[in-house]
């Protein structure tokens, strides 16, 4: 059997999925068996590359780089999974929403600083968008995995099931929050 | 002026990028790191129950969840004017203890020592953990199992779950250790302690290979801050702030972590959504200091259990005063590594580990607190203000990585000038400059709570906009 290009990608979240995603700890060694991992943080890949099998997408959709790239990964891969509940509702990095960017920074960088007051990051920054969304509001979205994050177990089996084919009840190792 | 981009900053634990800015000999003049994440807790936290906030800002993080939600209950511990029983706080340790290991593993295992192991001029195809795993499988096998050993602690005391575990709340623990958990550590702990003492000597032997790395890698004269127990021993959980200057002399000691505002201030960055703590006597930027377990190692009089005290004491024979170099942050994580499991074993076998006194209840007897602990990268700082009905009014977080935010940057300049040739460039240099932010372990989404094939694309143009060069990886 050919081996499926992997890819897995973190958008606004705190990467507990991917960490989750390395808890499969030694059934890390058959996945890499079964696929190519073409892209993602543990890897030196600076670009998305074309023709990925499957994406895997962790996080909200929080700046104008966080929407690049998902619209890059949606173009260029035939499946994405939305991996964990800030990839799938917006959850936590979506809290940001009830205040507004404008009062999140006013209130990291003019009030709670030293040195520098009132400057903002700009040069060399992605702008963070007005609204933080999940990931299915702004592109086709195959494939749900929730979860705060997701335990090993769920990953493992639903990477496995899309590996093979097979169905996969998710609710057997997950749920919102969990 | 030319400028070459390293986007995205990979094998970290977050957003960032690298520019090197060239001059028209091809000379590095300046590089700097920006990192690229904003979230925006210290906003949208206030009008949350305080009883909500270990849970809500270990979300900050997926890696050093644990460290949030200890500086978060502490902080809450100080808002219910409670002192919380020894049994809860030595679980509280432990729990953290497990995530040092783990988070150390993470770095040294999945993202660093693919450079180590490989090398820094290796195909970057292959220059990873599944590449490592096929020409290194003993090493990084016995680093997946030391980084699990430490998530299933933590799942097993922390309360059900290896990320975001729900056992640690505001004064103590949700419910005592269970006689068969504590056992099946006990049992455990001698497999992992022995393969962290093994890489530690693989590691040692190896470090003549990175004489170049060594010396150029954030090697230079800085402040360290971390806490200390009472007897200037190292300390994760508690004890009070100690600061030393590069010559070892103590500038401050005892300092009390309520009074950070005192001697911790915040600069903002115009090209970076992480800020630069730095020490206010100072000033900045001459304030700058380092903390992680390099400056742990710096700041402690001693680390107290047997293997790592004598690892210890050899670590510090590699300079006079401080160890300046932040390649050997490594090293000293390794060290940690050890340290926390066989400090691990000494508080499981306390006589009062399974009394079932874990925690004290209270309301909100005090409108303002503070928490601070060690994280695996560096101290970790929560205030918080509530008001009568113990809803948040005010937060600040200062975030581990954050303080090593001016270090990083003089690290990555320093290393491009050594190894970034603007005339010729090659993905080993560029790689060697991505490799000090690896050494540093910053955890980025944190701190701005704030193997295929490779496409580096760097574009050269002169001042004119024409591309005079171009090198892709």
């Amino acid at each position: 059997m050919a081996k499926i290009r992997l890819a897995t990608v973190w958008l606004d979240g705190c990467s507990g999925c991917h960490m989750s995603f390395l808890d499969m700890d030694e059934r890390l060694i058959e996945i890499a068996s079964k696929v190519e991992v073409v892209c993602s943080p543990y890897v030196d890949t600076k670009e998305f590359p074309e023709n990925v099998d499957l994406a895997i997408v962790e996080g909200a959709v929080s700046s104008e780089e966080d929407l690049e790239k998902l619209l890059k990964i949606r173009k260029n891969s035939k499946m994405v999974l939305a991996l964990g509940d800030c990839g799938v509702t917006g959850n936590v990095s979506a809290m940001r929403n009830l205040v507004g960017v404008e009062a999140s920074l006013k209130c990291a960088y003019d009030e709670l600083s030293d040195n520098n007051k009132g400057v903002r990051p700009s040069r060399e920054t992605p702008k963070q968008l007005e609204r933080v969304s999940a990931q299915h509001e702004r592109v086709f979205i195959d494939c749900f995995l929730p979860g705060c994050p997701p335990p090993a177990d769920a990953i493992y089996n639903i990477l496995s099931s899309l590996i093979e084919g097979k169905e996969y009840d998710i609710f057997n190792h997950t749920r919102f929050g969990k | 002026m030319k400028t070459i981009t390293i986007n995205p900053v990979t094998r970290v634990e977050g957003h960032a990028k690298i520019t090197i800015k060239l001059n028209d000999e091809g000379l590095v003049e300046k590089a700097s790191l920006h990192v690229l994440q904003f979230r925006g807790f210290e906003k949208f936290c206030q009008g949350r129950p305080y009883t909500e906030m270990p849970g809500l800002t270990a979300r900050t993080c997926g890696i050093c969840p644990v460290s949030h939600l200890i500086s978060s209950s502490k902080a809450a511990d100080n808002l219910l004017a409670v002192s919380i029983p020894r049994t809860g706080a030595n679980l509280r340790r432990i729990v953290n203890l497990a995530q040092i290991a783990q988070s150390h593993a993470l770095n040294f295992f999945y993202l660093s020592a693919p450079d180590l192991l490989l090398g820094f001029d290796s195909d970057p195809s292959k220059r990873n953990v599944f590449g490592a795993l096929e020409s290194h499988s003993e090493i990084v096998k016995a680093g997946i199992g030391i980084r699990s050993f430490g998530q299933r602690i933590i799942e097993r005391i922390g309360g059900g779950k290896r990320i975001h575990p729900i056992a640690i709340v505001p004064g103590g623990m949700r419910k005592p250790l269970d006689p068969q958990v504590r056992a099946d550590i006990l049992a455990e702990l001698p497999i992992h302690l022995k393969a962290a003492v093994k890489t530690l000597g693989w590691f040692k032997k190896s470090l003549s290979q990175y004489r170049e790395e060594a010396r150029v890698f954030a090697n230079y004269p800085t402040l360290f801050l971390g806490l200390v127990g009472e007897n200037g021993e190292i300390e994760h959980y508690d004890g009070k702030v100690r600061v030393i200057d590069h010559t070892g002399k103590i500038v401050a000691d005892k300092l009390e972590p309520s009074d950070y505002q005192q001697y911790i201030g915040e600069s903002v960055e115009e090209d970076s959504y992480l800020k630069s703590p730095y020490y206010k006597p100072l000033g900045y930027p001459k304030g700058a200091y380092r903390v992680g377990p390099l400056a742990r190692l710096n700041i402690a009089d001693k680390l107290g259990t047997p293997i790592a005290e004598e690892e210890f004491a050899e670590f510090k024979q590699i300079e006079r005063g401080p160890v300046l170099s932040s390649f050997y942050y490594h090293y000293a994580r390794l060290i940690e590594i050890i340290y926390a499991f066989e400090k691990i074993d000494e508080l499981l076998n306390d006589e009062d580990i399974l009394s079932p006194h874990i925690r004290a209840r209270a309301e909100p007897s005090r409108y303002e607190g503070v928490g601070m602990s060690e994280a695996p990268r560096g101290t970790l700082l929560h205030h918080y203000k509530i008001d009568k009905n113990g809803l948040i009014e005010w937060v600040n977080m200062i975030i581990a990585s954050g303080h090593n935010n001016l270090a990083m940057n003089h690290g990555v300049e320093q290393a491009a000038k050594r190894f970034v040739d603007g005339n010729h460039i090659t993905e080993g240099a560029l790689n060697r400059v991505e490799a000090v932010i690896r050494a540093f372990d910053p955890c980025l989404s944190c701190s701005t709570h704030a193997l295929g094939k490779m496409p580096l694309r760097i574009e050269l143009y002169d001042h004119g906009g024409v591309l005079i060069d171009e090198k892709s990886r």
